[in-house]
């Protein structure tokens, strides 16, 4: 639906505006605005289940999760705040973008007033959305404390519990081997109060992560023996419940597939193995997790100190101002990708959070065939970038009056 | 609802979208086919592209509401297919944005040389996503090897060499026909000028292409082997596809049609829409509406047939997956069903909303007079 709203109405967008009234034209562009919000909404809405599957439940007749409360599903916490963190980061793409190309403008001494208004806009907005990135980063942060601690354990690469309230960890280098963190500098109290609101609260550590799902494992064999009965005698209600009772970590045991098929009759070695592969990359998150905050905090700097210029009428007398400005171009994309890496490669080994592990999660798919198709993407769309930034490139130098074939009011 | 009532209103529905996306998508396809050989001169090739330049977005998103329905009221349909058929997935996906970046590039390059490169990527576009949904639906009755352990994991073992069997390419080409004469139709009422009427000459030569090679499918199947489920049914059980029992019988894909003889509406309506279509082409909008009817009637003629089947597979043909036995959980069926009775006609609404400011032949004059607006 929202794909359509905005598929449709950016046809008329673009095409319609010698056919329709003025008023309509703005109806369509404020419709294809919420559109893609919308879109945006319904797929975050998608992976915030995938990283806290709520409102559905295991059925053992079709082997898979059935929705059982769509309200839940809609409004799942994970989803809320990662939809408004998300959007607010292309927000200031966009911002950031229009903010970089009006200081070139500036730098060469082209199209001034209408890159000064540009400007004036691109900060007022982007502060204001750089601002809700951060805020509404620190609400998935919460929400993840809630539902994924592993994940935050591993982006503070925090190897066993702390007394509340924990301390966040500015700098450190994670040692893998040994399961420590060195050189570590800490910030007492922060990380407690982001993850549970609280003083009081322990954030656990991944130790003693480890240790529960080991617990959650065993639980889970007793799960998947019951199903793997059930498939013979369906209608055994004894089995239905032994199922009913352990079926929450039923997941967990299939962690153990990667081990053996029969994953009932796992070894304690076994389960150790699959215990310690809950653990993501911890080096990995952390630098990711510290160069994205870092990098929210230098766009909300930059928009303020141009907002404040703009403010004074001062755009174009720093120099320095516009080129750090036109050089930032590329970084709210950079910042934006490692919020993916965080949230995505921080919830490995699972596709589903504590339901279905990756592994178990790909087709049977040849790797060959997925291996041609990446490749194949990768020639495609290198090559489509290159024409992308070949035109883009000459449309920026050309500026915008060329480019529209008519004056841009000045 | 029953389950069994939902499911088959899913089935309908999954139809319907489909041929939502053949008429809708169909003619753009069709366009991008046509677009070498009706305009040859750089602003009759303006003209051709921009008669579709403002709504192939619109229609593309009938691809992925098609997509989206089946992830969502099919889902073991959707892992079966889109895993199964990955390789003609990607190269239909490689040929599709091969068209929006050819429609939003081509007029900001000068250059003839590169013009006329990006008119051919947008005919490979059109050419190659026509031909690939053919095969795809051709090997519905040939049948794909997948299966499922006791887990329900899926099992394929279909490569893009075996998706190119020969009844699939004669399937692939009734489905270019059937979109080039769509194509036609649209080209001769949106162009104005010269390619219009190239356009209009194709119309008889597409419709006669298409007649011929829908036979030749229809007389084909009675050759190929049909499935039949031999386990009491069970409309209304859990989605499990490794309960039921199945017999291969050659022709039995015609079972349908030889039971209810209403069916053959449906490879009726394919003629009667591509005979009309040339009846009326010097009536262009009216040529328009019939060729849409050949879509309509031959998706019909197919998923008739396979009743209940979705995807017969070769290898384990009690596996494959059926009305009964593929869908979502009734409470998924019933909230999508909702979302479909409010949303579909609003889209409706505005999709024929949108056709009407667009409506009139595109010009020579004003693609010129806003050179920079248009492709």
């Amino acid at each position: 639906m929202a794909f359509f709203l905005e598929a449709t109405f950016v046809g008329l967008f673009f095409f319609g505006w010698n056919r329709m009234s003025r008023v309509a034209h703005l109806i369509v562009t404020w419709a294809l605005a919420i559109a893609t919000n919308l879109s945006a909404l319904w797929i975050l809405i998608a992976n915030g289940w995938m990283q806290f599957p709520a409102g559905a439940w295991f059925n053992p007749d079709t082997m898979r999760m059935e929705v059982s409360n769509f309200m839940e599903v809609l409004f799942n916490p994970v989803a809320q705040a990662k939809f408004v963190h998300t959007v607010s980061a292309g927000y200031v793409v966009g911002a950031i973008f229009v903010l970089s190309i009006s200081a070139y403008y500036l730098l060469r001494g082209r199209h001034a007033a209408l890159a000064k208004r540009s400007m004036t806009v691109a900060a007022s907005f982007g502060l204001a959305s750089a601002l809700s990135v951060v805020v509404l980063g620190d609400e998935s942060g919460y929400t993840a404390g809630q539902n994924q601690k592993m994940k935050i354990a591993a982006i503070e690469a925090m190897w066993n519990t702390e007394p509340a309230p924990a301390s966040f960890t500015v700098f450190g280098i994670p040692d893998l081997k040994n399961h420590t963190t060195k050189y570590e500098v800490k910030v007492p109290w922060v990380l407690g109060l982001i993850a549970t609101r609280t003083a009081d609260m322990e954030v656990p550590g991944i130790n003693n992560l480890v240790e529960t799902a080991k617990f959650r494992i065993r639980n889970g064999m007793i799960a998947y023996d019951a199903l793997d009965k059930l498939k013979k005698d369906r209608g055994n209600a004894s089995l239905r419940t032994t199922l009913k009772v352990h079926v929450d970590d039923l997941g967990y045991a299939l962690l153990l597939k990667r081990f053996r098929p029969d994953v009932q009759n796992a070894t304690p070695a076994e389960i150790d193995a699959a215990a310690a592969s809950t653990i993501p990359d911890v080096p990995v998150l952390f630098w990711s997790f510290r160069f994205m905050v870092g990098l929210g905090f230098f766009f909300i700097a930059l928009f303020a100190v141009a907002f404040w210029l703009s403010a004074k009428r001062k755009l174009d007398t720093y120099p320095l101002f516009l080129k750090v400005a036109f050089w930032s171009l590329p970084l709210p994309w950079i910042a934006a990708e490692l919020g993916w890496i965080v949230a995505e490669y921080g919830r490995q080994p699972w596709v589903i959070e504590g339901v279905l592990p990756t592994a178990l999660g790909v087709s049977s798919t040849p790797a060959s065939n997925v291996l041609f198709s990446l490749l194949g993407f990768f020639v495609f769309y290198s090559t489509l970038l290159v024409a992308d930034v070949y035109l883009m490139v000459k449309y920026i130098r050309l500026g915008p009056d060329e480019t529209l074939g008519h004056s841009v009011g000045e | 609802m029953d389950y069994d009532t939902l499911r088959l209103i899913w089935w309908a529905l999954l139809g319907i979208l489909l041929i939502g996306f053949a008429v809708m998508d169909g003619f753009d396809l069709g366009t991008g086919i046509l677009l070498p050989f009706v305009a040859k001169k750089d602003i009759e090739r303006r003209v051709v592209i921009n008669t579709v330049g403002p709504v192939w977005e619109g229609n593309q998103v009938w691809f992925i509401l098609g997509g989206g329905a089946i992830f969502a009221a099919w889902p073991p349909l959707y892992a079966t297919a889109f895993s199964g058929f990955y390789l003609a997935m990607f190269l239909v996906l490689l040929a599709l944005i091969l068209r929006p970046v050819g429609f939003k590039f081509r007029s900001k390059f000068v250059d003839p040389k590169l013009r006329s490169f990006w008119d051919w990527a947008l005919f490979v576009g059109g050419l190659v996503p026509a031909l690939v949904f053919g095969v795809a639906f051709g090997n519905l009755f040939v049948g794909v090897p997948y299966g499922f352990d006791s887990d329900l994991r899926l099992h394929i073992d279909i490569t893009l060499l075996s998706l190119l069997n020969p009844f699939a390419l004669l399937a692939g080409l009734v489905s270019v026909a059937m979109l080039t004469l769509h194509g036609a139709t649209w080209v001769a009422y949106k162009a104005d000028g010269v390619p219009g009427k190239r356009a209009r000459a194709v119309i008889p030569y597409a419709a006669l292409a298409f007649a011929v090679l829908f036979t030749a499918a229809g007389v084909w199947v009675l050759q190929l082997d049909g499935l039949r489920i031999t386990s009491a049914a069970v409309a209304d059980g859990a989605s499990n596809p490794l309960l039921k029992t199945v017999a291969r019988v050659t022709g039995g894909w015609w079972d349908n049609y030889t039971a209810h003889p209403l069916f053959w509406l449906a490879p009726f309506l394919a003629y009667a829409g591509a005979l009309l279509a040339v009846v009326t082409r010097s009536r262009p909008v009216l040529a328009w509406v019939c060729s849409a009817l050949v879509p309509v009637g031959t998706i019909a003629t197919a998923g008739l047939s396979l009743f209940p089947f979705w995807l017969p597979s070769s290898s384990n043909p009690d596996q494959s997956l059926t009305v009964w036995d593929a869908s979502s959980s009734k409470l998924t069926l019933e909230i999508m069903l909702g979302c479909v009775v409010i949303f579909l006609p609003i889209v409706i609404a505005y999709t024929g909303w949108a056709y009407r400011i667009l409506r009139g032949p595109v010009k020579a004059e004003s693609i010129m007079s806003d050179s920079h607006g248009n492709y």
